[in-house]
């Protein structure tokens, strides 16, 4: 927590200020909290990607009880978090945002990005947060690994000159 | 749509906690993937902060309960921590979504709010986390048939 008030007052690390990432975050594990509260589930985001294809896949993988169960809130869930993302353009920022960054590093990243998250058991939010948010050694060992391997390759990337 | 009969409050709160995230990762820059990258590039560490508060958050809520409380609600669940058990697919995986995390700038939470903030080029990434999940199935069925794989995720 100390660490973290300090980052939050050196301005030169922060060039577009802090306020937005605080509230952000707060309210990304805000959402998270609800649902918890009531229900006792740790919501992820990354199985969504998962129990979705057992609406259109027989692959076993897909349809184990515990995808085929959940598909459904999960669906709700995401279309939720869509939702919640046009309910904050409405209220502060009513234009239309698209990306710069290219198809081919948009479509590469994502099956990636698939693949990763499915077999390392979570994403940003499922291990980042939730894991992260308690304590957890597995979690903390993927996200070491998922935000050093990023910082790499991004760089990497912006050194080959691609850009955006 | 079922709700597998937990009840109309079960899915009131889906919806609702959706809506708190969804509006977290669009209000935080985290749908707009030049602002991760602007991180993993190290030139604005404002994602720390994100990740930071929201674990904080998540954690001192999964701390409260497991401490103060004893079952949900709307769901009889009891409440644990989010612990996953460690071996070599979180390593191995860890890494894979690292490069794809570095190379597009999008995870799936903020892919989906991606959408919501009118970002129909992000539709690439989503294509290709869908190819992705499906992929790893496919590969964990030729690699163990008959095993549907008894690891878990979120």
């Amino acid at each position: 927590m100390t660490a973290l008030a300090q980052l939050a007052f050196a301005p030169e690390l922060f060039p577009n200020g802090v306020a937005q990432y605080l509230i952000g975050g707060f309210f990304v594990g805000f959402g998270i909290s609800v649902i918890y509260l009531g229900t006792g589930i740790i919501a992820g985001n990354s199985t969504f990607l998962e129990t979705s294809l057992s609406y259109v896949s027989k692959l076993p993988r897909f349809n184990i009880p515990r995808f085929v169960e959940s598909r459904d809130w999960r669906v709700l869930f995401t279309a939720s978090i869509i939702l919640g993302a046009v309910a904050y353009k409405a209220i502060f920022d009513p234009s239309i945002f698209v990306t710069e960054v290219q198809w081919w590093r948009l479509l590469g990243g994502g099956v990636l990005v698939g693949i990763g998250t499915r077999i390392g058991k979570g994403c940003t939010a499922g291990h980042g947060v939730c894991g992260v948010g308690s304590v957890s050694r597995t979690s903390l060992v993927n996200v070491a690994l998922f935000v050093g391997t990023a910082i790499v390759v991004a760089l990497g990337v912006a050194a080959m000159g691609v850009t955006p | 749509m079922s709700d597998g009969g937990r009840g109309p409050y079960f899915t009131l709160l889906i919806v609702a906690g959706g809506l708190i995230e969804g509006f977290g990762l669009a209000y935080s820059g985290m749908a707009r993937p030049e602002v991760v990258l602007d991180f993993l590039q190290l030139e604005d560490f404002g994602l720390l902060l994100v990740m930071g508060v929201a674990s904080i958050t998540a954690g001192l809520t999964f701390w409260g309960a497991t401490t103060f409380g004893d079952r949900a609600p709307l769901t009889g669940k009891s409440y644990t921590r989010r612990v996953k058990s460690m071996d070599r697919n979180v390593a191995v995986g860890g890494v894979v979504f690292g490069v794809g995390w570095g190379l597009s700038g999008i995870c799936p939470g903020a892919g989906y709010a991606s959408i919501g903030v009118g970002n129909y080029q992000i539709l690439w990434a989503m294509a290709g986390m869908f190819v992705g999940a499906y992929a790893q199935g496919y590969w964990r069925a030729l690699r163990a048939p008959g095993d549907a794989g008894s690891v878990t995720a979120d």
